[in-house]
Formats: C-alpha cells, structure tokens, sequence
C-alpha cells in the first residue's frame, strides 16, 4: 500500500462565477481504522487564499507549517499578502527542495487573485503542476481533486460541475460531489467540510454524511 | 590625522560616533562622474555623464547605465569595477525572486537586496565599502514608477529626483527647481540632460552622456549615443 493512502483524504477545489470552493473529508485514519473524525485537511493562508493537503498526515501538518513560515516573512518583506499564482509556484519551489526524500502530499490550492479571479491549482508531491507549461504553472479553468477519493471524485466532478456557478450552487454541488464520491473509498470520509469564498465573504460549514 | 587610528578597520566607531571607512567611500563617490534620476508621473529617467580618460577611446564600449531586470535599470557614481559586483549580485537575486516565485521582482525588493549587499560590506572581514551609489530606476505593478539611490553604508531611500557625483550639491538646487509633482516623462527627460549641462565641463553631446528611461510599457530603455542635437530626445532603439 502506498503511504499516500496511509491516512486516507479527499480534497476538492472548484472555480464558480468569481468565486471558488474548497472542500475536504474529516476522516483521518491509519489504515482501516478510524482515529479521529474531526481532522482538519483544508488550511488557510490568508482570507483569499486556501491550501488542502492531501496525503500522509504528519507530512500534510510539517508542510503547512513551512508554508505558514514563508508566507509570514513574504508578507513582512513585502508588505501584502501573496497572490494565488505566486503561491503556487512557492509550494511547488518548497516541494522540489524535498526532491529525493518528498513530503508525501498532493496540494490543492485554491484562491481568489488581485482582481478576484478565481484560481485553482494542485501538483504532485514534488512540486510538478499537473497541467505544466512551461513556466509551470497553468491554470486549471474548473475543479482540482485530490487524495485518496481522487478517481472518484473525477467521475462526481465531471458529471455535477457547470462553469459559472454562484455561490450557492458551488457550495451545493461541491459538496454532492464530495459525499457521492467518499462513499466509493473506504479510506476517507465522515462527513465534509466546505469552505465557499467570495471577494467579499467566506462561508465555512460541515457536512454530515454517512458517518460510517 | 587625528582619525588615524580608526582610518584601517571597517567596524570601529571613531570618538565621534563615525565609521571612518565609510566616509572615504562616500567621498569616492562624491568624487565620481554626475548621475541624476528623475521620477515622473508616468516613468522614471535615469541619466550620467559619461566623462573618457582620453578620445583615443572608444566610447561604444563603455556603458555606465545597466539592466537588473528588463523593467528596472540602475546608473552609479564612484568606482565603475565595483558597479560590476553589485551589479552581478543583483541580477543574480532578482533570477532567484523569479525562480521562486514566477513573477517579477519588485523594485523595493530588489534594491533591499542589493543594499543589504552594500551593508555587508560594511561589516565583513577581508572586504571594503563599495565605492559606489546607485540610482535605481524601475516600474513595477506594486508601487508604479520608482527611483532609488542606494548608499556604501547599505542605506537607501526613493527619490523623487535625485543626483550624486560631481555637482551633487548644484545639481539637487537645480532639480529643486525644476521639479513637479505631475511632471511628464518627456519633461522630466529633457530636465535630466538641463541638468547634466549645468554641471557640464565642455560641450555636452549625444557621445559624453548617458540616458535610461522606464515608462509604463515596463521595458527599460537606454542608449549611448542618442540624436541630441535634434533635440527630439528620441531614442533609437530598435
């Protein structure tokens, strides 16, 4: 078994009509068995601008920590808070250093950008996007998946997404898709959390779901 | 001298509270050929004198003013071979601000970083003060258009026109005076070279100065050489 599904996670990101959505599941097991049902995936770096890791928890953890610690400096140094590209392309740098010995994650970031465009993203655990040019970064123009439920969450995605959603509906059909699609994986799930950000406000709310 | 004792080492404060070093190399720049910038409302001029040890040389190979980035450009005053090491360093730092981030570097960034190279200097053993200022010019989409004058000591501040060199004193008067708050380029162009001429020993051609221009196009402009008899201040780039 590969130790990225040692813990078990799903993770989401969705681009509607200048917003997006950010979801993930609660479970954190080892293995097979649960450990705790209250397991927060989805980390905020700043009020626009949201990092899910999925992946091999500990890692996940020590990882946002040293996310956390470069953007403090950056937004000390320069005076603002980082734009969702420019984070990105910093994940993907701290990732990288890990080259040989990886921090064993799959990001899925998610932000609004300076005008509030929407913008979604994940890569690998060394810091390849997953749609690279060759700067590296391109912008995924719906959803990003990530985690143990990732093919399932492909299938919910790509049946449930429509471009251009307002809030209410992003909100509805990401968290469809992510109860559909934790249902499939025995290794996450117990219900969801749902983070829905707007230019100008951000709505956080937990799902239940079959809390088996 | 009565300083003598603090003249050698960088890091000993003299009784009255001076780095003796320090002030020799800002009289190395004070010494050196006139640079002056000029920030206008819709770009920055960045212009020097550009004085040859005799006219046996050929003045197409000296280039005082340089690209850090394509959209920030910087002239110095002093000491041209220590030019060369700050400028090496800071068009290292800013490929590695690009390499991190994928995005430009910001002006201010850039010139902390090269002042905290200068600042260094300062204080590290076995090295001495940069002979050196630096007027950095630049736009970005943080601030817009930005100058700099970074100092030996590692200090720096943004100008709204500035000069150092020969002349400062005579040439910071005359940009006192000419200067505007809404000031266009083209002015702010043609105020640059007023400025030069005033300080100017002989007659000033398009061959004996230097002239470098950022507007909000973001590319960084500059030429030896240009039609200054015209009096279009066009530049000739291709």
């Amino acid at each position: 078994m590969s130790i990225f599904e040692y813990n078990g996670s799903a993770i989401v990101a969705m681009v509607g009509k200048n917003c997006f959505a950010i979801a993930s599941d609660r479970r954190l097991g080892v293995q097979l068995q649960t450990v705790a049902t209250d397991f927060q995936r989805i980390y905020k770096i700043h009020d626009k601008l949201y990092i899910g890791l999925a992946g091999l928890a500990t890692d996940a953890q020590t990882l946002h920590q040293r996310l956390v610690f470069r953007h403090n400096l950056y937004q000390l140094r320069e005076e603002r808070n980082m734009k969702p590209e420019t984070f990105a392309s910093l994940v993907s740098a701290v990732l990288y250093e890990k080259r040989f010995g990886p921090y064993f994650c799959q990001p899925v970031i998610a932000g609004l950008g300076e005008k509030d465009e929407p913008f979604i993203c994940t890569m690998d655990s060394i810091g390849a996007n997953e749609n690279a040019n060759v700067i590296g970064i391109e912008l995924a123009k719906d959803f990003v998946v990530g985690g143990t439920a990732s093919e399932s969450l492909y299938g919910a995605c790509e049946s449930m997404y429509k471009p251009n959603m307002e809030p209410d509906e992003l909100f509805e059909t990401i968290s469809q898709a992510l109860l559909a699609s934790v249902d499939r994986d025995c290794l996450s799930g117990w219900g969801g959390h749902v983070i829905v950000v707007t230019p100008t406000e951000v709505t956080e709310r937990k799902l239940k779901g079959r809390m088996d | 001298m009565g300083d003598s004792q603090y003249s050698f080492s960088l890091t000993t404060f003299s009784p009255s509270g001076k780095l003796v070093q320090i002030e020799h190399a800002l009289m190395a720049v004070g010494s050196g050929q006139t640079s002056l910038g000029i920030k206008a409302a819709n770009g920055v001029v960045i212009a020097t004198e550009k004085k040859l040890p005799s006219i046996l040389v050929d003045e197409t190979s000296v280039r005082k003013i340089q690209l850090l980035t394509e959209d920030i450009g910087v002239v110095y005053s002093g000491m041209g071979p220590d030019s060369r090491v700050l400028v090496r360093k800071s068009r290292k730092q800013a490929q590695q601000y690009f390499r991190l981030y994928k995005e430009k570097i910001p002006v201010t960034q850039l010139v902390r970083e090269t002042a905290t190279v200068m600042q260094e200097f300062t204080q590290s053993g076995g090295v001495r003060p940069f002979g050196v200022s630096l007027l950095v010019a630049g736009y970005d989409d943080v601030d817009g258009p930005q100058l700099y004058q970074v100092d030996p000591s590692g200090s720096y501040f943004s100008w709204k026109a500035s000069a150092m060199g020969k002349n400062v004193s005579n040439a910071k008067t005359f940009l006192e005076k000419r200067y505007t708050d809404d000031m266009e380029l083209e002015d702010a162009i043609h105020t640059a070279i007023l400025t030069l001429k005033e300080g100017f020993e002989g007659q000033i051609s398009g061959k004996n100065i230097e002239i470098g221009v950022i507007d909000s196009e973001k590319k960084f402009r500059y030429q030896f050489g240009f039609d200054y008899s015209t009096k279009t201040l066009q530049f000739h780039i291709a």
